[in-house]
């Protein structure tokens, strides 16, 4: 494989860059493989490629229905944080954090992580309150965390509505300055360039059909494009965990519901970080392209259909605009919808399973692209060695009978009203 | 936006509806023993099937029943409503 560098890119405009190297194959499935990975989104790229970087298992199929980065890594916000209470939770994304920051480099693909902040808003002193601890406990994960109060918010971004008349004033908020955002499709790109070049086969266009389990230990895999054998097998399939999970007569503790997002016509730089609404649930941030991101609410019933309402887009940016009304002069570009595995408390699940030989990663929520990196760190630590990683061991199926829950926040089970 | 036909109220728009969850989620019985995994079971499991789904929504907006409704989770087309008494098969 060609490094990618200025030289490259010079060298390529000679020709038109008409004669780029393809970044990964189209293979057609071996019979065997040591290890199957089914699902080629971000954590599942991330999986292959970690499993052949840190524990030199090469011998690898990453086995997509679709095409690789065309589910949720190229349908999120691609916010990246690690503004966690509970320390499961802020120490595995804040390790996350430290293979965000060096990942360009790592992936010899510019994936434009850009640590430009997130403040999330408070609008009563009962959340400046709640702030408070949770910057604490951040803090005392090593991770920054500031309490900025009405003043300092207000020079970060002083677009926000300030006026008296406003219904939910900004008290102030809680400022993560080491999150960011970073090009989504360039994470999946980069890890699949890399995973392709140590051999791991990336199989696009095959959809499993089944399992072969025998005695409690799996065989291998049943796909449109023939039977796979396979000593190890990965689920990493985010929205349709459930109906993979039925084939395996598996319940877990997730539903599956959509998730909306939009942009707006792109205008001039203008909010230079990521901004959460803290009195309903709206996020923002400006692409680089300039068109304002934006998210909020689930759809709010079970769906796996990939696109949302209007009702739902209507609900979240009408909080857009009680935060900022300037919003209401721009032109929506485009809306569309993912798939999310919500688990029932919020948090993830990286773990092996009653079935020997068959792991599990799932239930990211709406929090998954942040992930990506620790995610198939863990997970390819776990299926390696068989068992889960010190920064994994809180992430495990069975705590929601056990009652070691991560409610980071407190919501209970209903998934739809997280 | 959905439509939903309320037994009580006729068809109505989604936004007067809120969302209760699987309807074929039973409680394990009141005064009887109940095992750790029947309990795990009510409170967390759940198979969310693609496809057709047994859920309840009340019409908050309206007459505030509970309600049934058979719909389709991945073309959200609603296929039947019932009172949250009655069975849908």
């Amino acid at each position: 494989m060609h490094k990618y560098s200025v030289f490259s890119l010079i060298k390529n405009a000679f020709s038109n860059h008409q004669n780029w190297e393809v970044a990964w194959k189209d293979p057609t499935p071996k019979s065997e493989y040591d290890v199957v990975i089914i699902g080629g989104g971000g954590h599942g790229l991330a999986t292959a490629y970690y499993l052949a970087k840190e524990h030199n298992i090469r011998n690898v199929a990453i086995i997509e229905k679709g095409w690789i980065g065309g589910g949720n890594v190229g349908r999120n916000t691609t916010i990246i944080r690690s503004n966690f209470m509970y320390d499961a939770n802020a120490r595995f994304n804040e390790f996350g954090m430290d293979l965000w920051r060096n990942l360009s480099q790592e992936l010899n693909f510019n994936v434009m992580f850009s640590p430009r902040g997130i403040i999330n808003l408070a609008h009563s002193d009962a959340q400046m309150n709640a702030y408070a601890r949770r910057g604490n406990s951040m803090r005392l994960n090593g991770i920054d965390a500031k309490l900025l109060d009405r003043d300092e918010v207000k020079k970060l971004i002083p677009m926000a509505d300030f006026s008296d008349e406003v219904r939910f004033p900004i008290f102030g908020g809680l400022m993560q300055s080491s999150a960011g955002t970073a090009r989504h499709d360039a994470v999946a790109w980069g890890y699949a360039r890399q995973a392709d070049d140590m051999g791991v086969d990336i199989i696009q266009h095959c959809e499993v059909t089944g399992f072969d389990v025998v005695n409690g230990k799996i065989k291998g895999i049943r796909t449109s494009r023939g039977d796979i054998k396979a000593k190890k097998v990965g689920l990493c399939v985010a929205g349709s965990t459930n109906i993979l999970a039925e084939k395996l007569n598996m319940t877990l503790p997730i539903e599956t519901h959509v998730l909306q997002a939009c942009v707006s016509e792109p205008v001039k730089p203008l909010l230079d970080g990521v901004v959460t609404f803290g009195a309903g649930h709206f996020y923002i941030s400006q692409s680089d392209k300039g068109e304002m991101v934006m998210g909020g609410d689930l759809d709010g019933y079970n769906s796996y259909a990939q696109r949302g309402n209007l009702p739902t887009i209507q609900h979240v940016l009408t909080g857009g605009l009680a935060l900022f009304p300037f919003l209401s002069r721009l032109k929506m570009l485009r809306t569309w919808g993912g798939i999310m595995d919500m688990s029932m408390d919020g948090s993830p699940i990286i773990d092996k399973t009653h079935i020997e030989g068959l792991y599990l990663n799932c239930g990211w929520c709406y929090g998954g692209f942040k992930s990506t990196p620790v995610s198939g760190w863990t997970f390819a630590h776990t299926i390696a060695q068989d068992q889960v990683h010190e920064l994994n061991s809180e992430l495990r199926l069975n705590r929601f009978s056990t009652g070691h829950l991560l409610d980071e926040k407190g919501l209970g089970t209903k998934t739809w009203i997280g | 936006m959905l439509y939903i036909k309320c037994p009580y109220c006729g068809l109505r728009a989604q936004k007067e509806f809120s969302y209760g969850g699987d309807a074929t989620v039973k409680r394990p019985n009141i005064n009887e023993e109940v095992s750790s995994e029947d309990w795990d079971n009510f409170v967390y499991m759940r198979k969310s099937p693609r496809g057709k789904h047994i859920e309840l929504w009340q019409h908050i907006a309206g007459c505030r029943q509970w309600i049934k409704v058979q719909r389709d989770t991945a073309t959200h087309e609603i296929f039947q409503t019932a009172k949250v008494t009655e069975e849908i098969r």
